[in-house]
């Protein structure tokens, strides 16, 4: 088989903190990494590739500045076998429905493949769009949320796709597109082998020109949405703090409790 | 694959009304609560799009009793569960015909599948999550705001040229619509075309979630953080949610340590949730956790750091042992909602 892996690179926002002074965000040499979200779905292709056992291979994708590199080369330290990268300044600024076009035709130019094998979302833009996106530009079928996959059968695999009621039981002709969750399986550690790998390969970078794409589709002026406004959400509330340090205050504060929740309706 | 659907002749607003077993839930209501503020503010139609099977008349009816001035039934027997190729050719087959300006859709395992696939098969703009939707006067562009980067920033975005303009709704982020009597509207029962019913997924099975509360459904969380110690500790965080009647959440931390399954992991690369109250019991307060509960309605924080971050957000604070606090207070609550423990 073959495996698409399209990832993202992200802010690393856990090394990120408040500023308690201002509520915003402290974003002093806030670091790329590869979307959290992302690393399960490479994991869950490598599982694929090595219980088939076959040959089968998996090819990391992603659309980016030229550091963006560095997101395939991770990638390629954990296992996935070859990497592309997407990058023109022509594609900056472009929202899910221009960069669902790009990774489509990127992966179209890839060539043959089998599955496409995406993240739930990215930690930034939080929007859980491309993956289905890509899959309506190739025209394929997608299944989201998924928990479980087996692809051990030719042609066709089976799924789990986790629901707000339940858990779904799937059945998906191939090539297909799916997102995964974390309930996929736990990504492996970067491999010594890997990042010496990693280091040597060779990872061709694509621009808009190498691609069968229409200039008036790319980047913000092909992108059907605009962001109008950016602004801070007004975080703080004032914290009744009551102190709970003895059996006598734990008693106020825990009747305190039960008077809030009863102002509020809540019980 | 794409044609272009510019500006023009596109008039009224749509929301995607979702069945399950061909009844219609709660998100449905909470869709035309915002479908029909925006219909009213351009003074157009609310149309409710709903696809299923065998869906009962008394649920249509209460769809137009809720809000609604019209809906359109498309059903097949391959529609009685979500599938996303036929969901989304029969939309794109009734938004071409019917040209509606606004299609707004819950946030939902199922929206959030169907509406990117739609998205791009008639090439319209969608916006995700959106928790704030409103109508700019000038233009009559539908403004969609949405939490970003982690609920650190929230972003407003508008579809200038594309139609319709599409959106999902975060789930609990307005209050379901009430049925009102006398309402009257048009019940449009359609059958689906059978060339637009095709679908390389089949659904073979269905495991229902055990009777435990779904966290972003519920109206209550209690939430476990690292503080808990122990696995074995969530048995109390558990025994506190039960006595108001509240679902079990956790934080990242407590997940990877593997002290309860990712379902309950409420935050960045968990679930974002919006209950009426939410508890964090032992919950520093991460930007990532706080990205996901950060828009509760009630927000009470125990810890024993007087200056976690939890407490910026959290209307009341109790600053101590939670071990020794948990205890007197399911005690309390217990006595409170008159249950005897």
């Amino acid at each position: 088989m073959r495996i698409v892996v399209p990832i993202k690179q992200v802010p690393e926002t856990s090394a990120v903190k408040m500023d308690p002074e201002t509520g915003t965000m402290v974003r002093d040499g806030v670091e790329a990494i590869v979307n959290p979200l992302d690393l399960y779905a490479i994991e869950a292709a490598l599982e694929i590739r090595d219980a088939r056992d076959d040959g089968s291979e998996v090819i990391a994708l992603t659309m980016g500045p030229p550091t963006a590199r560095k997101a395939i080369g991770e990638a390629i330290s954990m296992g996935v076998d070859s990497g592309v990268l997407v990058s023109d300044r022509a594609l900056a600024g472009a929202d899910t429905w221009s960069t669902s076009y790009v990774l489509a035709a990127a992966i179209r130019k890839i060539g043959e493949f089998d599955l496409i094998v995406c993240g739930e979302r990215a930690t930034d833009g939080d929007t859980g769009q491309v993956g289905p996106g890509i899959a309506a530009f190739l025209d394929l079928p997608i299944a989201t949320y998924i928990s479980r996959i087996d692809c051990s059968a030719d042609g066709v695999c089976t799924l789990d796709r986790l629901v707000e009621e339940g858990c779904e039981h799937l059945e998906m002709e191939l090539p297909a597109a799916v997102t995964v969750l974390k309930a996929i399986g736990s990504p492996r550690l970067p491999t010594l082998r890997g990042k010496q790998r990693s280091r040597k390969i060779d990872i061709p970078v694509w621009g808009a020109g190498d691609l069968d794409v229409e200039s008036e589709n790319l980047g913000l002026n092909g992108s059907p949405t605009r962001v109008v406004k950016i602004f801070r959400p007004q975080v703080t509330r004032e914290c009744e703090k009551l102190p709970a340090g003895d059996c006598e205050t734990i008693e106020n504060a825990a009747d305190r409790v039960v008077e809030f929740l009863t102002e509020a309706e809540l019980i | 694959m794409s044609q272009d659907s510019k500006n023009t002749d596109h008039s009224g607003v749509w929301i995607l009304a979702e069945q399950t077993d061909g009844r219609i839930g709660r998100i449905s209501r909470e869709l035309l609560t915002r479908g029909k503020a925006l219909a009213d503010k351009l003074q157009t139609d609310l149309t409710a799009m709903v696809f299923g099977c065998d869906i009962p008349q008394a649920d249509l009816q209460d769809l137009i009793a809720c809000g609604a001035d019209r809906v359109i039934a498309t059903e097949a027997p391959e529609l009685a569960t979500f599938l996303v190729e036929p969901y989304s050719a029969c939309a794109a087959r009734l938004i071409e015909q019917y040209r509606p300006e606004i299609l707004l859709a819950g946030a939902t395992s199922t929206g959030r599948t169907l509406m990117p696939y739609l998205a791009i098969k008639i090439h319209a703009g969608l916006t995700a999550d959106c928790t704030v939707l409103d109508i700019e006067p000038e233009t009559n562009n539908l403004l969609q705001t949405r939490p970003a980067i982690g609920g650190n920033i929230l972003a407003t975005i508008k579809t200038p040229v594309h139609r319709p303009q599409m959106a999902t709704v975060r789930p609990h982020s307005t209050r379901p619509a009430e049925p009102q009597e006398g309402r009257s509207g048009q019940i449009v029962r359609l059958e689906a075309p059978p060339e637009l019913l095709s679908s390389r997924v089949r659904r073979t099975g269905f495991t229902p979630s055990s009777d435990e509360m779904n966290i972003q459904d519920a109206d209550a969380v209690v939430c476990a953080g690292r503080g808990v110690k122990r696995g074995e500790n969530i048995a109390m965080i558990s025994e506190l949610a039960d006595s108001l009647g509240a679902a079990v959440g956790a934080t990242r931390d407590v997940i990877d340590r593997g002290w309860m399954t990712y379902p309950h992991q409420i935050g960045l690369s968990g679930t974002t949730i919006t209950p009426k109250l939410y508890i964090g019991v032992g919950v520093s307060g991460s930007i990532q956790h706080i990205a996901g509960m950060g828009t509760s309605d009630h927000i009470i924080a125990i810890n024993n750091d007087p200056d976690a971050q939890i407490f910026q957000i959290a209307e009341l604070g109790l600053v101590g042992d939670l071990f020794e606090i948990v205890p007197v207070l399911i005690r309390k609550l217990k006595a409170a909602t008159g249950e005897t423990g």
